[in-house]
């Protein structure tokens, strides 16, 4: 071996110990004890024969899907309005727009509580007008606004910075030719930020699949997987159900992920 | 005429999402001050709830911030070196590796968590210590890191650089400590911001890796969400926001003239 090359594995050595000692050979084990449960290797279909987990699977897709849809929907309004159009006061919007990037699942869990729970506004104001409180964030329609909360800041983030790239001359030919702004929204911004899309809504779909955080805080009955497993794992004590189950999860989160990768030509990784 | 119309309908959309998103943080800092929140700010404003946390949860504020440190020293000391090898040679394994390493952000907190209980569980003196939080989360941030130094590391001249340093007789080490260092802190401390962030916040692991003794801050929130009332748990959440509050604004800051950065780039 050259010595430079020497150098460079040895360099990447310490990550890589680390890595395969507490990544890949943790999630070897975690496959292997996935099948060594009463059902043996038959674990990993029972997400699909298993009435109850294939519930869960439908609910936790359907969430996901359902604020994918909308999280690209609204950050794509507000993003590109906010890339396009420069007037006072838009820096601070932007900055309140993403002020809740880093905020955990759980302090998600705990907005939408102030929002739509026992004591929460939504309740407060329907209680003023209509004499009837609305709470609702014990859910899946709290889950669900909890997962619109948090996958809104860094979207709009994807679609500005794309945004920004779009040719603004495109678009002016394309009003200059007689298109109504509806047009151009469809035929030329949404087909441009078309990779941002792909990419920025395949992360809100592997996230939203795979937290526990803000379900926890909300309500441990909400029945989306990452809550199944916890409590297969805690109270039926049925590791190697939560093994396989949770081996599952990882890999369609992956699988996403990678397939969008594919779809919209750039990395893509999961956050939260 | 009609522009006009667009351009207000798209702001007040936009302000409705800035209020969905602001002030259910704005109710839970009241409520965190506020003596009787149910009654409303006339029940008057007090510190006795953020004094109650401190009081009841102080630990887990010392060990989220330890645990946060630790973490970007090891993510500096590992993750550094790896990028400037992923940076030296782009071919398909050194891409593959950039892949596994993002394994652990794509694959959710709960498996992983899972994974290591599984297999380092038995180790009592491991289990029970705050390392063992201290490696989910140098799993999870580590990518950040490498990508963050990576993607400075691949934007300039690397390679001129070195070998004019080089020429001038520079060994390895000090063409590492003098020209790649200094070349690549903006990646450094924007990854650094990312990797304390994103440590100080971690629950998906956390929750699932924390024994009685090692509550770090988040699991701490999520205990008090569930069992006190709903002012001592909006007051933890102020003493949370105040914590991270300097990290966000830092990250803004930096994420202003290339947003991307922070989200998983892709890198030429």
């Amino acid at each position: 071996m050259r010595p430079e090359t020497r150098r460079l594995v040895l360099l990447l050595l310490p990550a890589g110990v680390f890595f395969a000692a507490f990544f890949l050979l943790p999630m070897a084990q975690l496959f292997f004890i996935g099948g060594s449960g009463k059902t043996g290797w038959a674990a990993y279909a029972a997400i699909l024969t298993d009435l109850n987990y294939f519930n869960s699977l439908v609910s936790t897709l359907g969430v996901a899907a359902a604020t994918t849809i909308v999280t690209l929907v609204i950050s794509g309004i507000s993003g590109v309005f906010l890339q396009r159009h420069r007037f006072p006061g838009n820096a601070a919007l932007v900055a309140m727009l993403t002020f809740p990037l880093a905020f955990p699942g759980v302090v998600i869990g705990f907005m939408v509580i102030m929002l739509a729970g026992r004591q929460g506004l939504i309740g407060q104001v329907s209680q003023a007008i209509t004499g009837d409180k609305v709470v609702f964030a014990y859910s899946m329609a709290g889950l669900f606004m909890g997962y619109v909360y948090f996958s809104v800041p860094r979207t709009i983030l994807t679609v500005m910075a794309a945004a920004e790239k779009l040719d603004p001359k495109l678009e002016e030919a394309a009003r200059s030719l007689g298109a109504s702004p509806w047009r151009v929204a469809l035929d030329v911004i949404i087909p441009g930020l078309k990779p941002a899309f792909i990419s920025a809504g395949a992360i809100c779909f592997a996230t939203a699949v795979g937290a526990f955080g803000t379900a926890f805080t909300l309500a441990t009955r909400i029945n989306v997987l990452p809550m199944v497993i916890y409590t297969e794992f805690t109270l039926s004590a049925n590791i190697a159900m939560a093994a396989a189950l949770s081996f599952v999860l990882g890999a369609v989160t992956w699988a996403v992920l990678a397939i969008a990768r594919t779809a919209a030509g750039s990395t893509v990784a999961a956050a939260g | 005429m009609k522009n006009k119309w667009l351009f207000a309908l798209q702001l007040g959309f936009t302000l409705l999402v800035c209020a969905f998103l602001i002030v259910p943080v704005i109710l839970s800092i009241l409520a965190g001050l506020t003596v009787n929140y149910l009654v409303g700010l006339e029940s008057g404003l007090t510190l006795r709830w953020v004094i109650e946390v401190w009081n009841g949860y102080r630990d887990t504020i010392f060990l989220s911030i330890g645990i946060s440190l630790a973490c970007l020293a090891v993510t500096l000391v590992i993750g550094i070196p790896a990028a400037y090898v992923l940076a030296k040679r782009q071919n398909a394994f050194t891409r593959a590796i950039e892949e596994l390493l993002v394994m652990p952000v794509a694959v959710p907190g709960l498996a992983t968590a899972l994974a290591l209980i599984v297999t380092y569980g038995g180790l009592p003196g491991f289990r029970t210590s705050w390392l063992f939080i201290l490696v989910g989360h140098v799993l999870f941030t580590l990518p950040f890191m490498v990508r963050s130094v990576l993607a400075v590391l691949s934007a300039i001249d690397l390679k001129t650089l070195e070998e004019g340093a080089a020429s001038l007789g520079a060994g390895f080490w000090p063409r590492f400590r003098d020209i790649v260092l200094p070349n690549c802190r903006t990646g450094i401390l924007a990854g650094s911001l990312m990797v304390v962030t994103l440590s100080m916040g971690e629950f998906n692991m956390t929750w699932l890796l924390h024994t009685p003794f090692t509550k770090t801050l988040p699991v701490g929130l999520a205990d008090a969400y569930a069992s006190l009332r709903l002012e001592i748990g909006s007051a933890y959440t102020l003493v949370f926001f105040l914590m991270i509050m300097p990290l966000l604004l830092a990250l803004q800051a930096f994420a202003k003239p290339r947003p991307k950065k922070f989200v998983a780039e892709e890198t030429e």
